[in-house]
This record gives C-alpha cells, structure tokens and sequence, in this order.
C-alpha cells in the first residue's frame, strides 16, 4: 500500500471509532448491540487470519481451534480456579500465542497446500481434544455460566448503560487496539517482510529475509489475536460448546474475511459487519446459510478474489480515469 | 490370534476403502495441483446417490453402485470444468477456498434433500463366512475384493493404455505434456471423473457396513487428506500404502488402545511423521 493510502485511511480510522463509540447513546435496542458486539468479537478473529492468510498468503485452517482454546482457557479459568476474567484473558492470549508458536514449529517444516491440510488436522485435533476432555472442558455439555468480567457491570451502570452496552465498549476497545497493532505490524519492516514472503518465499530468502522466523511470529501473533477475540466471547456469551472450536468456523471467519478482502486493513471489519449483519437479518433462511455461502465463496475467489475493498477500488479507478 | 485375525480383516476392508478415496485425491493433486477439498462431498454424494437408486428406482445393489459412480463422475467432471478450470492460474490459495465452498454446499444440499438422519443400505449378500474361527461378513469379503479389483483396474488403466498414461504424463510434467500434444484440458477432466468414481464405489461398499450420513464425508475428508500427505501428495503408491497404514493404525489402535481416539490416531500419526519427514513417505517430484 503506498503511504498516501496509509495516510488516507490514518484519519478515516479515528472517525470510525468516535462514530461506532456514540452508537450505544441513541439507546439502539440490545438486539442491534448484540449484533454490534459479535460483529466486533468476529472482526478480531478475522483479523487474526487476516495475518496469516492476507499478509504472509499462508492458509491456516487451525484458526477457530486458537480462538476456542483462547475462550475455554477463560472460561476454565475463571470457573474451575477461580481466576479473575481480567487476568485469565490475558493468560488465554499468552497460551495461545505460545502453541501457536510451537504449531509454527512443526507446521513450517510443511509448505503450500500440505501446510494448509496439516494445520486442518490440528483444528480437527483441537475441537476433538476439547470435546472428549470431559474433566476440564465439560465435554458434549460444555462450559455453563461464565461470568462477565467483574465490574464491568457496574461500569455500565454508571454510564447509564446495561450489561450488553459494556460489553460493546469492551469489545470496541479490543477492536480498536488490535487494528491498531495489526496496522503497526503491517507497515512495520516485519509487515512488509510478510508481503514478501507472500510474494515468494525463495526471492524474500534471497533478500535476507528470514522467512522461517518471520513465519513464526506471523503465526504467533495471529493466533494470539484469536485467542485474545476467543477470551472476550466467552465473557460475553457465557457459555462455551466445542462445536464453535472446530474447521466451519474457520471456514466462516475465512468468508468473512474474502467478502471483505484479503490482504487489506479494512477487509477483515467490513466483510464480518456485512456478512454477520446479513446472516442475522436473514435468520429465517438459517437452514439455507450453507446453500447461499458455499456458492458465494466460490464466486468470490472466481470474480472477486479481492472482495469488497477491490472492488471499490476497481470502480475508484475507472472513476478515476473517466475524470482524467 | 482369533481376535488379531478377526482385526487383521476388518483393518484389510478399511484399508480398501481408505485407499480407494484417496487415490481418486491423489490423481487428481498429481495433475491439476490442486488439494480437492471437495473431495470428502463427492464421496459422501456417492453413498447418498446410491441409496436413491435403491429406494426410488428400486434396482439392485450392483447396479445403484454403477449409477452412482456414472453420476458423481459427470459432477466431477462438472466441476473441474466450471471451477477448477478456470481458476488454474489463480494463486494457489483460490482453488483450495472455491474446494472449501463447494464441499460447504453439497453437505448443506445432502442435509436439505435427504435430512440430518443416517440412512441404512441393506447388504447385497447377508450372512457370514467362517473361516475356521474367524468369521467374516460377505460385506467385508466383497470390500476386499472390489477395492482389490478396482485398484489392479487403475493400475492397468495408468500403466498399460495410452488414456491412463496421458494422466501419467501430466502429472509428472504438465508442460512437458502439452509439448508432445496430450489435450491437458481433457486429461484433467478424465482426471477429476476417475477421481469422483472411485470416491463413490468406495462409499457405496462401505455404506451397508456403516450408515449413511451427511457428515461421512467431512471425517473421510480428513482421513484422506492425512493420508495423501503420509503417502506424498500425488503420489499412486503412496496413497494405497498409506491408506491401509492408517486403517491398521485405526482398528488395532481403537481396539488395544482406545476406541474414543480411534479417528484421532491418523492425525497424530500424520503430525508424527510429518515432524520428521516433512515430504512423506514417498516423495513425488513437484
């Protein structure tokens, strides 16, 4: 992205925020804020593979399996040892970033499309995993009543809010700090080793790139992201079933994150708001989700393999040159 | 003794079907390059094709499992044409999302037309063989020996005619091919059609032994795929080998270990071996 982009969107970003942030002042009803809050929980997670599949062009399919471990490590946590929520996310975040390290360990040693089965097997793995360890996930019946994090209702209260609008203010800081890191990390001299490993991992080699460590961290950092976006939605449902944990919902993250568009800082957020916005509106065709969004993830990688973002940019472009 | 050979041929039987499916990836990764995440629907498809012959068209065992095979090849062959085809220039991350999609819509479409039930194919040749103080379903003894039959069919097909060794060719070298005037459009096509049959005689012998379900296809999906990267991505032997390792690995596994981590014990044998040889066993030249 050229700087002047980078700076275009600078700007864009803190109007965004300030707006998003008023929204629970016109009191909305909680189902719009509901909406609001999972969107912003399915937004981090998509940035998270935003990292790994975007900018370093590596398919994860372990990905919802970090988020799950993330939210059963707060959910554990805080019911089983009586953790404070406030310390159990961050411990969740550390967990994750550090088996998403030693995942990288072994999962590097594999490249291209057998990278991409081989973490499959491990999403597998960990939703089995989760599911059959009955003692410290609850197994089939999963994890009931975890609390929201403590004092964070009073919080509300105090701004003359209810439980769900905190939750939308927690959620939007969280939005708000890992776009603000996975920016920094893009523009950085890291991100932009990332793009080069994405373009050719033998021509960033031969830049002095090291490609195996530079993979590393970009998988750390995504996975710690799922787990971090993992924490906060186990606060906020309150319950937590290995069914979420397993490869459909990476597979759903990953439409909401082509419908955006790959690759880019804005994709991940406009994609989930558009697609999970839609997917809620038409809750009556819930039976025939499947039917609409397998097809459309084929016409997406066909016609649109940059989704919305190059999209608007195609049409800016032709604008562009009808105005020269 | 009784109880190791009893296993010894319940292993065989899975190992068939096991290798059967994964030859169909196998190929169709040697020549279009392509991880077919589909794969896993197609033979899912199968089984459900052919239970729809039995019920509605009312025909036999054997000639369900034909028309079933005919069907998913076509669909195969479809689909290569209006997906893979076009996307075969694409970064190599598109093909594999577009596989993704449609493995999404033929189990959203199986669940919508059939229902979430199991459904039962009754066996062709019920009853049992004893062989001293083994005994053995016919159902198992047809599974070995139509899977036996269908691998030495494609070996001969592969080896000994020119069609079978155009896929060969192609997938050894996809210019070189071209070079000395094979019709790679076609080969893939052939390609992804052997592929779907093979996925669905499979899934139509191993139907009356388990039930049909439509999520049979997502747990053969990944037994597959662990399987074609423990035998090395399009590699022939490769998949047959590594298809009778896993059910071996599965039904001895299940039975002196634990039979609730019996579906996870090729993953952990695939994160085993991967660990310390990254290429396979048998590495394929890519």
């Amino acid at each position: 992205m050229m700087p002047g982009a980078a700076k275009k969107l600078a700007w864009g970003w803190p109007i965004l925020f300030v707006l998003a942030a008023l929204v629970p002042l016109l009191h909305p009803s909680s189902y719009m804020l509901d909406i609001g809050v999972n969107v912003m929980i399915w937004a981090i997670v998509a940035y998270g593979l935003n990292v790994i599949l975007g900018y370093t062009g590596l398919l994860s399919l372990a990905h919802a399996g970090f988020f799950g471990i993330g939210a059963y490590t707060v959910g554990i946590l805080t019911l089983k040892a009586g953790w404070n929520f406030w310390l159990a996310w961050p411990a969740g975040v550390l967990l994750c970033a550090l088996l998403g390290y030693l995942l990288g360990l072994v999962a590097f040693r594999t490249k291209g499309d057998a990278f991409s089965i081989f973490t499959l097997g491990v999403g597998v793995i960990i939703q089995l995993v989760i599911n059959k360890w009955d003692k410290l996930t609850g197994g089939n019946d999963g994890l009931n009543g975890i609390n929201p994090p403590p004092g964070l209702e009073a919080l509300s209260k105090m701004v003359g809010l209810k439980l769900t609008g905190g939750f939308y203010y927690l959620a939007l800081l969280a939005l708000i700090l890992t776009v603000v890191v996975v920016a920094r990390a893009r523009f950085s001299t890291f991100g932009r080793s990332l793009i080069a490993i994405r373009g050719g991992e033998d021509l960033a080699r031969s830049a002095g790139i090291d490609v195996y460590a530079h993979k590393l961290r970009a998988m750390l950092l995504s996975t710690a992201i799922a787990g971090f976006a993992g924490g906060l939605y186990a606060a906020y449902v309150g319950f937590m079933g290995s069914a979420i944990t397993g490869p459909v919902t990476t597979f759903t993250v990953l439409l909401y994150l082509l419908v955006g568009g790959l690759g880019t800082l804005v994709g991940p957020l406009l994609g989930t708001g558009v697609m999970y916005t839609l997917s809620q509106v038409l809750k009556g065709l819930q039976d025939y989700q499947y039917l609409v969004f397998g097809p459309l993830l084929v016409l997406l990688v066909m016609f649109a393999p940059q989704g919305l973002v190059g999209l608007w940019e195609r049409l800016k472009q032709r604008g562009g040159k009808k105005d020269a | 003794m009784t109880t190791f050979l009893q296993q010894l041929v319940n292993a065989l039987a899975l190992g068939g079907v096991y290798a059967l499916v994964a030859l169909g990836l196998t190929l169709v990764y040697g020549v279009m390059r392509v991880p077919n995440f589909a794969h896993g629907g197609l033979y899912m498809l199968g089984a459900y094709f052919a239970y729809a012959s039995l019920t509605s068209l009312h025909v036999g065992y054997f000639p369900a499992l034909i028309i079933s095979a005919l069907v998913v090849a076509l669909l195969a062959a479809l689909l290569e044409r209006i997906i893979f085809y076009p996307l075969r220039n694409a970064p190599h991350v598109q093909p594999m999302i577009a596989a993704i999609g449609v493995l999404f819509f033929i189990e959203a479409a199986v669940q919508k037309i059939w229902g979430p039930d199991f459904k039962q194919i009754a066996e062709p040749m019920p009853g049992i063989l004893n062989l001293g103080s083994v005994t053995i379903t016919w159902q198992r003894v047809l599974v070995i020996a139509a899977s036996l039959v269908a691998m030495l069919g494609l070996n001969f097909f592969l080896k000994r005619t020119l069609t079978g060794s155009t896929i060969e060719a192609m997938s050894q070298n996809r210019e070189g091919a071209r070079l000395v005037g094979i019709n790679t459009n076609r080969v893939g096509m052939l390609t992804f059609a052997i592929s779907g049959a093979l996925a669905a005689v499979a899934a139509c012998l191993i139907a009356p032994i388990n039930s049909v379900t439509p999520s049979m296809g997502e747990v053969m999906n990944l037994k597959v795929f662990a399987i074609i990267i423990l035998g090395g991505m399009g590699s022939v032997p490769g998949a047959i080998v590594g298809g009778f390792l896993l059910a071996f690995a599965e039904v001895f596994g299940g039975y002196y270990i634990s039979l609730d981590f019996a579906d996870v014990i090729g993953f952990a044998m695939l994160v085993l071996v991967l660990a310390i040889r990254p290429q396979g066993l048998f590495k394929r030249g890519t």
